[in-house]
C-alpha cells in the first residue's frame, strides 16, 4: 500500500536526471524529489483570500485516490489481490475523481492561469478516458474478467500469435499515459510559461504542504500508470506466493520493468517538443481507434 | 531523429567541475549568515523565482546562464519555479523602478516563509547606474527586507553560484569533506 | 396492520390527496400563503402514501390490478399496479415529495405577483396524472391521462405568463407533445386493429396475432412518440426550452420524472407486451442512445444558462438509460434472457438514479437563480461563500451525475458497461461492432460529462463574484435545503448500498412475464455486486470505506508532520497586477476548447460588430461586440423543411376552398355520383 507513494518520487528523479544527461548537464540527484517533499512540508502556506473550503481540502483527496489506486494494482506479486476495488473501471473513475477535484481547486482561487489550465485539463481528461477505458477493455476481453489482477494472469499465459491485440492496446496504453501524467508531448512538467501549461497551470497558487501533496500525487499518478503499462501488458515477473526470495525477485524485476518505462518517457521526452494543443485530440483519437482495433482482434 | 541523436551522443560533456567554480580565494558573503536549520533545508532543494524590477537584462541573461549545460546549477538542487508561491528564494534584479514597486512587495508576500531575498546585480543593490534617477527606487532594500546581496554589473554565472553555495553553506561542506 | 393499509388503498389515497389539493388551491387562490401550503403540503401527503403504496408493492409483493366498472365500449378504467410500475410510483412519489418540500419555500417569490392557487391546482394535476400514467392498463384511459399530464406540465411551463418567451417556449411543447401524442395513438390503434382490444392484458395474449410489418410499424410510431416525450435526439428541441421555463420544482419534476414516464411507457410496451424479435429495434435503440448522450452532453457544454445546461444534460442522461435498454432489446431478440436483466436494471438503476440527481441539481439551480435573479452563469462566482449548503449539495449533485464513486451515478454507468461488455462478448459480428461504438460513446460521454460540470459548479460557485447581485445574496431557506440535502444524502446511500437496490431491481424485472425463467447471472450482496462469470466485481461500499479511512490517515499523518506550519492569508498570485473578477475564465471560456475540437458536430460561428468613433478612420473601436453562435442544425436541417413541407401542401390543398358556391355544389354532386358507383359495383 506504501510502496507507490514511497517509491515515486525516486522515478520522477530518474525522469530528469536522464533529460539531463540527454541535455550533456550533470543533473539534480535522483533523490532529489525527497529532499523536494520534505522542504515543502517545513514551509508555511500562503492562501488566497478568495479560496474556498474545496482548495483546502483538494489536495488531501488527490493524494488519497493516489493511495487507494497503488494499492489496487498489481505491482509485484498476485497475492494481494483486492478483489472488491481491483475492477479497471473503478480505478479509472477514481483518477477522474482527482482530476474533477483539481480541476475545481484551480477554478476555486480565481486568478486566470488556474481557470484555463483547468478547462484544458478537462478537456483532455475527457478525450483521454475512452482511449484509457479501451486499451484495458481490449485487455479484459483476453482475460474474461476486469479484474486488473487476473488480467495480468492472463495476459502471461498468452502464446506469441495472441500477443498483437496486447502490442496495438499498449500503444494506445503509453498516450493515455503520456496524457494523464502530463508528459510531451501533451504538457511540459517543466515549464515556466503558464499559456503553456496544462496540469502546472492548476496547482500556481498551491504552497507548502499542500503542494507537497499534490507533487507528491502526480508523482504516485505517474508510477501507478508506469506499473499499470509493465503489469498488465507485461506481466511475467508477478509473484503468486509469498516467500522472501520470490518477492524480493519480483520486486526487482518490477523495477527494472518500470525502469525501462521511465526511460523510454525520458527520451520521448528529450527528443521531441509539445504539441500545439489542438492536435492533442488527433492523437488520444488515434488511441482510441488502436484499441478499438485490439478489440476487434480479439474477437 | 537519429541525426538529433547522434548529435547528443557526440557531443561531449563540458559542465565545469565544482572545485574549478569557487577555489579563489575568501568569498565575502554581503548579509548575514542563514540560520543553520534553514540552511539545512534548503541545501539540496532550493525553489528560485527571479524578480526583475526594471532591470537591464543583463543579471537575466547571466541567471538564465546559470541553467545551461555548461555552469548547470541544477546539480546542486537548485531549480527555477514560475510562481512565488513555489519559492524559497526571490532573486530580484533592477534598481525597482517606480512602476515595479508594488508588483514587487506582491512578490514577496506571496512566497511563504521561510524565504530569502537576494539582490542580485550591482542596479538592484543601491542603484548602480540609475541611482538618484527621479523614476527609480535605488535599490531593493527600499521595497523589500533583503538578506543577501550579490554585487557585480552585471555579476557573471560563476559569482551568482559561488554566492549561492555560501548562502547555502555548500562550500564550507566541500571545504571540509575535501579537509578531510 | 399489512393487511390494513394495502398498496392499493395508500395508492388510491393518494390519488384522492391530489385531488384534494388540486380543488383545493383553486378554492383558496385569493390568499396566496394559504394556497401555497395547501397545494404543496398535500402533494406531499401524496407523495408519502403514494411512496408507502410503492414500497408495499415492491417489497411485501403487494401488486394489484384494479377495474372500475365503466359503461363506456373500449374505456376501462383499469390499473395495473407491478413491480414495474411500482418502482416507477416510487420514482414520481420521492421526487415529488421533496420538490414539494422545496416548493414549500420556493414559491413565496411568486407572491403577490402570480396565482398561486392555479400553481397548486395544475402541479397536484400534474402529479396526479403521472402516478396514473404509469400505472393505466388500458390504452384508451393511458391516452386520457397522458394527455391530462400533457396539459397539467403545459400550464406549469407558462406559469410565468409575464415573461414573452415562456408562452413561445409552451406553444412549441405544446406542438411536439401533441406531435408525439399522435404517433401515440397510430401505434395504439393498430394494436387494436390486430388484437382487438385496447387492454394491455389483452393485447399481450393476443400478441401473436400482429403480423411482422405491423410490428415494426407499431415500433417505429411508439418510439417516436414515446421518445418525443422521453427527449431523444432528433425530438429534443422542446427541452432545452421548456425545462428552464417552469417554475424550478415543476422543472425538477418534469426533467427528473416526466420524461421517464416516456421510458416506461417504452420498457412496457417493448418489453412487457410485445417483447422485441427483431434484432433492428435493439440496434436503432442503441444508436440512438449514443446519439442522444454524445450530442446531450456536447450542446451542454455549449451553454452558459445554468437551466438549459442541466436540461441538454437531461437528454444525455436519457441517451445511457437508452443504451441499457436497447442492449436489453438486443438480447431479448437473441433470447438471452439472462443478459437482457442485465440490460434492464441497468436503464432502471439509472432512471432512479438521474431522477435523484437531477432534481437536486435543478432544485439548487433554482435556489441561486432565485437569490441572483439570472440565469445567466457568467454573473455567479464566489456562490460558495454566500451560499454554503447549496453549494455543498450542488457539488455532491455534480460529482454523483459525473458518475464518480462513492456516489449512485458511477454504479448505474458501470452496469450500463457491464451490459454493453456481455454485448459485446454474446452478440454477432456486425451488432458486436454496434455495442464496441456504445462503449466508445459511453465512456467519452462520462468524460465530457464531468467536464461539463467542473464548468457548471466551478463558474458559478467559485471564484470571485462577477457582478452585484451575488454579493447581495443569501443562504436559501430551510425548505428548499430540506429538499436538496436529503436528495443528495440519497444519491450517497442509493451508491453506497447499489447492491441492495440492483436487487430490488432484479425483483422487479423478474417479475414481468418473460422474464420470470430466466436465470441468475449475477448475485448481489448488501453493497456487493458480482457477475457469476466472474468478470466484473465491483462494491461501492468499499471504496466510500477506502475512502473515508485514506483520508482520515492522511489528514493525521500530515497534522502531525506539519504541527508547527502557519497558513497565512493573502492575495491570489495575480504576476502583480490587479486581478479583477472579471479576469477569471469565463463558461464561455471553459468550453472553448471542446467546441473547437468538435466544431464538426457543433458548427459554431463568431460574428463581428464594431463600431468606431470615427467611421473613416476606423482606428478607435467604440463598441465591439462579438456573437458566439452554435448552429441550430435540427431546425435547419430537419424541422423548417418539414415546416415548409406541410405549408406548400396546405396552400396547394386550400385551393379546394375558393368560396365559390357552385364549385361547392358540384363537389357535392361528384361525391354522391361516386358514392353510387361504388354501391353498384
Amino acid at each position: 500500500m506504501i510502496l507507490v507513494p514511497v517509491l515515486a518520487p525516486l522515478f520522477l528523479g530518474i525522469v530528469r536526471k536522464i533529460k539531463a544527461h540527454f541535455q550533456k548537464r550533470k543533473g539534480a540527484s535522483i533523490f532529489r524529489p525527497y529532499r523536494d517533499l520534505w522542504k515543502l512540508f517545513h514551509k508555511d502556506e500562503v492562501i488566497s483570500e478568495y479560496a474556498s473550503w474545496i482548495f483546502h481540502f483538494a489536495p488531501y483527496l488527490i493524494f488519497a485516490v493516489t493511495v487507494i489506486v497503488g494499492a489496487s494494482i498489481p505491482l509485484f506479486s498476485t497475492y494481494f489481490a483486492n478483489n472488491l476495488l481491483s475492477d479497471f473501471l473503478v480505478i479509472v473513475y477514481l483518477i477522474a475523481l482527482s482530476t474533477f477535484f483539481l480541476a475545481l481547486s484551480g477554478l476555486d482561487v480565481g486568478s486566470a492561469f488556474g481557470g484555463f489550465g483547468s478547462s484544458r485539463e478537462m478537456t483532455l481528461a475527457a478525450l483521454t478516458e475512452g482511449g484509457f477505458i479501451f486499451s484495458l477493455l481490449a485487455l479484459s476481453f483476453l482475460a474474461h474478467s476486469t479484474n486488473l489482477f487476473s488480467i495480468s494472469a492472463s495476459v502471461a499465459s498468452l502464446s506469441l500469435l495472441d500477443f498483437t491485440p496486447v502490442i496495438l492496446a499498449f500503444v494506445a496504453f503509453v498516450i493515455v499515459m503520456l496524457s494523464e501524467t502530463a508528459h510531451f508531448p501533451f504538457d511540459n512538467p517543466a515549464t515556466h510559461l503558464e499559456l503553456t501549461m496544462v496540469h502546472e497551470a492548476m496547482i500556481l497558487e498551491y504552497s507548502g504542504k499542500r503542494l507537497a501533496l499534490i507533487e507528491w500525487a502526480a508523482a504516485s499518478k505517474f508510477l501507478i500508470f508506469l506499473s499499470l503499462g509493465a503489469n498488465l501488458f507485461f506481466p511475467w515477473g508477478l509473484t503468486m506466493r509469498l516467500g522472501l526470495g520470490t518477492i524480493v525477485l519480483a520486486l526487482g524485476i518490477f523495477l527494472l520493468k518500470v525502469l525501462v518505462l521511465t526511460i523510454f518517457v525520458a527520451v520521448l521526452e528529450s527528443s521531441i517538443a509539445k504539441f500545439r494543443f489542438f492536435r492533442l485530440p488527433d492523437l488520444l483519437f488515434i488511441a482510441f481507434i488502436l484499441s478499438a482495433m485490439a478489440i476487434g482482434l480479439i474477437l | 531523429m537519429l541525426k538529433l541523436y547522434s548529435k547528443i551522443f557526440s557531443t561531449s560533456k563540458t559542465v565545469i567541475p565544482t572545485e574549478d567554480l569557487c577555489c579563489d580565494g575568501e568569498l565575502e558573503l554581503m548579509g548575514k549568515e542563514l540560520q543553520k536549520k534553514i540552511q539545512k533545508l534548503f541545501n539540496g532543494s532550493l525553489a528560485i523565482r527571479e524578480v526583475d524590477a526594471g532591470s537591464t537584462n543583463a543579471c537575466e541573461h547571466e541567471l538564465t546562464a546559470l541553467g545551461n549545460s555548461y555552469y548547470d546549477v541544477e546539480r546542486f538542487g537548485v531549480s527555477f519555479v514560475a510562481s512565488p508561491r513555489h519559492a524559497d528564494m526571490l532573486m530580484v534584479t533592477g534598481p525597482v523602478s517606480r512602476n515595479m514597486r508594488e508588483a514587487l512587495v506582491k512578490t514577496y508576500e506571496a512566497t511563504p516563509d521561510p524565504k530569502i531575498v537576494v539582490a542580485v546585480g550591482d542596479d538592484a543593490i543601491d542603484g548602480g547606474i540609475f541611482k538618484g534617477s527621479y523614476a527609480v527606487l535605488d535599490g531593493v532594500d527600499k521595497v523589500i527586507p533583503v538578506d543577501f546581496q550579490i554585487p557585480g554589473d552585471p555579476p557573471s554565472p560563476k559569482t551568482i553560484i559561488c554566492h549561492l553555495l555560501k548562502i547555502l553553506g555548500a562550500i564550507e561542506e566541500r571545504n571540509n569533506q575535501k579537509e578531510k | 396492520m399489512d393487511n390494513l393499509i394495502s398498496a392499493q388503498f395508500s395508492f388510491f389515497i393518494s390519488l384522492l390527496f391530489l385531488a384534494i389539493g388540486a380543488a383545493g388551491s383553486l378554492v383558496f387562490m385569493k390568499n396566496d400563503k394559504l394556497a401555497n401550503w395547501w397545494g404543496n403540503g398535500l402533494a406531499i401527503l401524496a407523495s408519502m402514501s403514494g411512496l408507502f403504496a410503492a414500497t408495499k408493492a415492491l417489497f411485501f409483493a403487494e401488486e394489484f390490478t384494479y377495474a372500475v366498472n365503466a359503461t363506456l365500449p373500449n374505456l376501462s378504467f383499469v390499473f395495473n399496479f407491478d413491480k414495474l410500475a411500482a418502482f416507477f410510483v416510487l420514482v414520481i412519489s420521492f421526487v415529488a415529495l421533496l420538490a414539494s418540500v422545496y416548493g414549500l419555500g420556493y414559491v413565496k417569490h411568486f407572491y403577490k405577483k402570480y396565482n398561486l392557487g392555479t400553481l397548486g391546482f395544475f402541479y397536484n394535476i400534474f402529479l396526479a396524472g403521472m402516478l396514473l400514467v404509469v400505472s393505466a392498463h388500458n390504452a384508451f384511459f393511458f391516452l386520457i391521462v397522458w394527455e391530462i399530464m400533457s396539459l397539467a406540465s403545459y400550464f406549469l411551463v407558462i406559469f410565468e405568463n409575464k415573461e414573452k418567451e415562456n408562452i413561445k417556449t409552451g406553444s412549441l411543447y405544446f406542438v411536439m407533445t401533441h406531435v408525439g401524442t399522435a404517433f401515440i395513438i397510430l401505434a395504439f390503434l393498430l394494436l387494436y386493429q390486430s388484437t382487438g382490444s385496447f387492454d394491455f392484458g389483452i393485447i399481450k395474449e393476443n400478441i401473436g396475432n400482429v403480423s411482422l410489418l405491423t410490428k415494426n410499424l407499431i415500433f417505429v410510431c411508439a418510439l417516436i412518440g414515446f421518445g418525443a416525450k422521453a427527449g431523444i435526439i432528433p425530438f429534443h428541441i422542446w427541452l432545452p426550452s421548456a425545462h428552464p421555463a417552469a417554475p424550478t420544482h415543476v422543472s425538477a419534476l418534469m426533467s427528473g420524472v416526466m420524461i421517464k414516464t416516456g421510458i416506461y411507457m417504452l420498457m412496457r410496451i417493448f418489453i412487457d407486451m410485445m417483447p422485441a424479435t427483431e434484432l433492428w429495434w435493439g440496434v436503432l435503440i442503441l444508436v440512438i442512445g449514443m446519439l442522444s448522450s454524445l450530442l446531450g452532453v456536447l450542446y451542454a457544454l455549449t451553454e452558459s444558462d445554468i437551466k438549459k445546461l442541466l436540461a441538454y444534460s437531461s437528454i444525455e442522461n436519457i441517451g445511457i438509460i437508452l443504451l441499457g435498454l436497447g442492449s436489453a432489446l438486443v438480447f431479448l431478440a437473441l433470447n438471452m434472457k439472462a443478459l437482457a436483466t442485465l440490460g434492464l436494471i441497468a436503464a432502471l438503476f439509472h432512471t432512479l438514479n438521474h431522477a435523484t440527481f437531477k432534481a437536486l441539481l435543478f432544485m439548487g439551480a433554482g435556489s441561486v437563480i432565485s437569490k441572483t435573479h439570472t440565469r445567466n452563469m457568467e454573473e455567479y462566482g464566489g456562490l460558495i461563500k454566500y451560499m454554503p449548503q447549496t453549494a455543498f449539495f450542488f457539488l455532491i449533485g455534480s460529482m454523483a451525475i459525473s458518475a464518480l464513486p462513492p456516489f449512485n451515478g458511477f454504479f448505474s454507468e458501470w452496469m450500463t458497461f457491464q451490459a454493453l461488455f456481455s454485448g459485446i462478448q454474446a452478440a454477432g459480428h456486425f451488432v458486436g461492432w454496434i455495442f464496441i461504438l456504445a462503449v466508445g460513446a459511453l465512456a467519452f460521454t462520462g468524460g465530457l460529462a464531468a467536464a461539463c460540470f467542473v464548468k457548471a459548479f466551478g463558474v458559478s460557485f467559485l471564484a470571485r463574484p462577477r457582478s452585484e447581485e451575488v454579493k447581495q445574496s443569501k443562504e436559501s431557506e430551510l425548505s428548499l435545503i430540506i429538499g436538496i440535502g436529503v436528495l443528495a444524502l440519497a444519491t450517497l446511500i442509493l451508491g453506497v448500498f447499489s447492491g441492495s437496490v440492483a436487487k430490488i431491481l432484479t425483483g422487479v424485472v423478474s417479475n414481468l412475464q418473460n422474464f420470470q425463467s430466466a436465470e441468475k447471472i449475477f448475485s448481489t450482496g448488501a453493497s456487493l455486486f458480482k457477475l457469476q462469470s466472474g468478470f466484473a466485481v465491483v462494491s461501492l461500499s468499499m471504496i466510500f470505506a477506502a475512502l473515508l479511512v485514506v483520508l482520515g490517515a492522511i489528514y493525521f499523518a500530515v497534522f502531525i508532520l506539519t504541527k508547527n506550519r502557519k497558513v497565512k492569508v493573502g492575495a491570489t498570485w495575480d504576476c502583480g497586477t490587479n486581478l479583477g473578477p472579471r479576469m477569471e475564465i469565463t463558461a464561455t471560456g471553459f468550453s472553448r476548447s471542446i467546441i473547437t475540437i468538435f466544431r464538426g458536430i457543433l458548427k459554431p460561428s463568431k460574428q463581428t460588430d464594431v463600431e468606431y468613433r470615427d467611421a473613416d478612420m476606423r482606428y478607435f473601436p467604440k463598441n465591439n461586440m462579438i456573437k458566439l453562435e452554435i448552429k441550430d442544425v435540427y431546425g435547419a436541417y430537419f424541422y423548417q423543411p418539414a415546416q415548409k413541407l406541410v405549408v406548400k401542401i396546405s396552400t396547394w390543398v386550400k385551393a379546394i376552398q375558393n368560396g365559390n358556391l357552385n364549385a361547392y355544389v358540384a363537389y357535392i354532386f361528384f361525391t354522391l355520383v361516386i358514392l353510387l358507383l361504388i354501391l353498384v359495383i
